[in-house]
């Protein structure tokens, strides 16, 4: 491909033609990097559906996957594999007085034993409940357990630290305290007419995908192969190259299938570590896998918060000052995700204060899970807008219309596109209906409707490469080191191909999922998937048809730039067409090869997704029974690939926030810290039974300014707005403010009498 | 031991205790049946036995010596499985195996369920993804 200057307003700079500065965005994190830009820059599709992309795509690996056929880590079986099991913490914080493995390692089946110390991820000192402290290989998986049970430990319990407001006073903390203002808050407060605050609370959420964290590891020759879970097979790639000192590309990361990972899954993790250090003794390929009952202790979870949250408007509603404080129970390890986001990002607002407080605490370590941060601070934010809105005796909607932000909120960017106001113009039939729906109450059932907006990331970004190889049989091979983890990316990358090679998507394969075969892809997360790898495949099948046109134009005698790729034909503007077979077929077993790179996001913009959600409740006001009766989604992440799997992106989001909205929450023993819901019969996911209806619609508009797709990412956004949309309408259904999640009934009957007494207090004010 | 598993015998060597989901994907390689949870809370071990839905990950192998089981591999060209992929009722698939063995029992005995029918035969099979709405979709319209 010719190496390209890109133009300035693009990132490009005049004198550098590869290298260029760009800020990178993964979760909401930004950090400035180096990239060599190799991007061939293409025009983007007119908006509306093309042949293939914007027209609904059945998964090209469904068949695979709903007959048992796909081979997930969890399937994986080498000749000689040996089981593991782990020797885990029984305690929140302890010290290993004594330990003997002698006993384990003479057991029957028996291959290898690792302590405390052996490797890094296995620790004396455990620091929460469940970190591993020694681990013990075998031929089967019962040996292995039995095995673990006969090391003899000797445990010193300590006193562990598990209360967050108690770890920011003794400064415990992961990092930084994170401190933002802008303007001046004080003075923001000062101007107000209406000054409302509250504390809402999250509580711990686990990611429970239905695969658990497991890795299979391989030494052969110099070199590790590591069949992993995973959501990030470079990040594994180069993290196990470094733990055991190898050159990254003698490690060998193999994904092929994944069953679920919502973010928990963007690491190594301990398993994988064990699992290579105990095939490295024992010459044999190793199994270590996370029963159910680990995943709920250590595999990761989203943090529970404690958020007080202030807000002040002039009568008119224009918001005068936003400010928060938030605790964050990021648990031993881990980072503090962005829970002040959404006050800072999603309304126009001159003075704001947030302060972040990354509790370190003898608790399990948190790990990203779908909107981190954001999902919670969604939640405090968009319930204290409607509070205000019921204070100022304004619409919730009308209120959130007057503060608009036209620009980006931090550092007065222009957004790359921004379609938030035609989401409320589309959400308001459904808002609307509240007057209906609240006639529909009765003695017991009260009936009412919410909204709530949202913003996220989802720019996605470079470095991500593709090849695209087109056969003598005119079928397409899309390949990338990319791993699906069951949004669709095989099905989306194929439409893509497909669209630019003027093929039926049916003619389309794409391999994915194995860092030895095919070139560098980005993780899996942070909605970045689509808007990074989407224009790195396009980019490749241009430059695939670009050479098979230059064949043409030679083969049948025209100007290259009178022939295109139309409907499995080559079609020349004067009217002749052929097959694109009577051109590969010249090729025999040769091909096409065509490559491509993701450019780099648009310099000097804010690259955001956006949405709006209302539902629509019944609450029984004499038991606290909720009953979600539906959800309307409307969402705005630029040109819409698939609709068919993006339609299944917005449900599973919606369905996975009514967990953490009503029924999932870890519980910790305040004691002790011991986990108490480790089973799924205790941690209640959604079923089938719990799901109302929900209806969804795109903005579909393409960002003009974002790559030559104009796509934006839509793993994460459905699941932020949800909870708090559900909250709005049980207090417009009943006048109760719930403020911790989940919302369990006795959330919901604690906040109606809170309700009453307000009710009260006003009729006895009003009649003094 | 002697097994039937989708209407083919096998002869299988099986330590007493084990589970029939570890028989099926470990000696027999039968690993469309996938194990999410072990314990019998999630339904992605579910395969028939004599036409039932049963939890293969609490169901000791020993213990379906004479009967029939079936697994996701002799379903393979249910119209169900045409479906759920028109329907795009899966993401990551690892639980569908389960859901479409599940719902292959209720469209047998029912074949045109209501949508409580299909709720309430559903419910014990976990989907993390949320693909509930699709799946729902996939059995009212599992003949197409």
């Amino acid at each position: 491909m010719p190496l390209r200057h890109l133009p300035p307003h693009r990132g490009g700079d005049p004198d550098l033609a590869r290298l260029i500065k760009t800020e990178k965005e993964v979760e909401g994190r930004y950090t400035e990097t180096w990239i060599i830009v190799e991007e061939d820059a293409l025009d983007q599709w007119p908006e509306g559906p093309g042949a293939v992309v914007g027209r609904p795509a059945r998964k090209v690996d469904g068949y695979e996957r709903a007959r048992g056929e796909a081979r997930y880590t969890a399937d994986v079986l080498l000749p000689g594999m040996l089981q593991t099991a782990v020797l885990r913490s029984p305690h929140a914080r302890c010290r290993v007085r004594r330990i003997d493995l002698a006993r384990a390692s003479e057991a029957p089946g028996v291959r290898g034993v690792i302590g405390p110390g052996e490797i890094e991820w296995l620790t004396g000192e455990p620091n929460y409940e469940g970190e591993p402290v020694a681990a013990v290989a075998a031929d089967t998986s019962a040996q292995a357990r039995s095995a673990v049970e006969l090391i003899e430990v000797e445990w010193e319990e300590l006193e562990p630290l598990l209360d967050p407001e108690e770890a920011v006073r003794r400064r415990s903390f992961i990092g930084d305290v994170k401190r933002y203002e802008r303007g001046d808050f004080e003075r923001g407060l000062a101007e107000a007419d209406v000054v409302v605050e509250a504390e809402y609370r999250t509580q711990t959420v686990l990611h429970n995908s239905m695969e658990t964290h497991q890795a299979v590891c391989e030494w052969r020759g110099e070199g590790l192969d590591v069949y992993v879970s995973t959501q990030n097979i470079w990040g594994v790639r180069d993290d196990v190259a470094e733990a055991f000192d190898l050159p990254p590309d003698k490690v060998r990361v193999v994904c092929e299938y994944m069953g679920g990972g919502f973010g928990a899954k963007n690491g190594a993790g301990h398993f994988t570590y064990i699992a290579a250090e105990l095939a490295r003794r024992a010459g044999r390929p190793v199994r270590c896998a996370l029963t159910r009952r680990e995943e709920n202790l250590v595999s990761g979870n989203r943090n529970a918060t404690i958020q007080r949250v202030v807000a002040g408007a002039r009568s008119d509603g224009t918001l005068t000052a936003l400010g928060g404080e938030y605790w964050c129970s990021i648990g031993w390890e881990g980072w503090l995700p962005s829970t002040a986001g959404p006050l800072q990002m999603l309304y126009s607002c001159e003075n704001v204060r947030t302060t972040e407080y990354p509790a370190k605490l003898n608790l399990p370590p948190m790990s990203a899970f779908r909107a981190p941060g954001f999902t919670e601070g969604a939640w405090s934010l968009e319930c204290l807008i409607d509070k205000l809105a019921a204070a100022l005796g304004l619409d919730p909607l009308e209120l959130r219309r007057r503060n608009y932000a036209d620009a980006d909120t931090m550092d007065g960017r222009p957004y790359s596109s921004k379609n938030l106001m035609e989401c409320y113009r589309r959400a308001e039939p459904h808002w609307n209906r509240r007057h209906e729906v609240r006639a529909r109450s009765d003695e017991t059932w009260k009936r009412g409707v919410g909204m709530a907006s949202q913003t996220w990331y989802g720019g996605g970004g470079p470095p991500s490469y593709a090849w695209v190889r087109l056969g003598s049989d005119g079928r397409v091979n899309v390949v990338t080191a990319m791993q699906d983890i069951g949004t669709g990316t095989r099905t989306a990358m194929a439409q893509i191909a497909a669209e630019e090679l003027g093929l039926a998507v049916e003619r389309v394969e794409v391999q994915v999922g194995d860092s030895s075969r095919g070139p560098f892809a980005t993780m899996s997360a942070g909605s970045s998937t689509l808007p990074s790898m989407g224009p790195a495949v396009r980019a490749a099948a241009a430059d695939a048809a670009r050479q098979l046109l230059e064949i043409a134009a030679q083969r049948f005698d025209r100007e290259e730039r009178v022939l295109s790729l139309q409907g499995g034909q080559i079609v020349s503007s004067d009217g002749g067409s052929w097959p694109i077979e009577e051109i590969t077929g010249m090729l025999e077993d040769g091909q096409i090869l065509g490559k491509g790179a993701r450019g780099p996001n648009p310099a000097g913009m804010r690259v955001l997704t956006f949405g709006v959600q209302v539902a629509e409740v019944a609450v029984d006001v004499e038991t606290g029974e909720v009953v979600v009766e539906r959800v309307y989604a409307i969402h705005d992440v630029g040109r819409i690939v698939n609709p068919l799997g993006a339609r299944s992106q917005v449900e599973g989001g919606i369905v996975q926030a009514l967990g953490h909205t009503f029924s999932e929450a870890r519980l910790d023993d305040p004691r002790s810290g011991t986990i108490l819901t480790r089973t799924l019969d205790a941690y209640k996911v959604p079923t089938i039974a719990d799901v109302p209806e929900i209806e969804c619609e795109f903005i579909d508009v393409p960002d003009a300014h974002l790559t030559n797709l104009g796509s934006k990412g839509l793993g994460e956004p459905p699941i932020i707005p949800t909870a708090a949309a559900i909250a709005n309408a049980i207090r417009d259904a009943t006048g109760a403010e719930v403020t911790s999640l989940p919302i369990s009934r006795e959330e919901i009957l604690r906040a109606l009498a809170e309700a009453r007494e307000r009710a009260k207090d006003r009729v006895a004010a009003g009649s003094t | 031991m002697r097994l039937r598993i989708n209407g083919a015998a096998h002869e299988v060597e099986a330590p007493v205790g084990q589970t029939l989901a570890e028989t099926l994907r470990g000696a027999l390689g039968f690993t469309g049946t996938k194990v999410a949870c072990g314990e019998g809370h999630c339904g992605a071990c579910t395969v028939l036995i004599d036409g039932v839905p049963q939890l293969s990950c609490i169901t000791l192998v020993h213990t379906v010596e004479d009967h029939e089981v079936t697994t996701i591999e002799g379903l393979r060209d249910h119209p169900l499985v045409d479906a759920f992929v028109r329907c795009d009722a899966l993401q990551c698939g690892f639980c569908t195996p389960g859901q479409i063995v599940s719902a292959s029992a209720l469209v047998e005995a029912n074949p045109e369920p209501t949508v409580d029918e299909i709720r309430h035969a559903m419910a014990g099979n976990l989907c993390r993804c949320g693909t509930y709405p699709r799946i729902e979709e996939a059995i009212q319209t599992w003949r197409g």
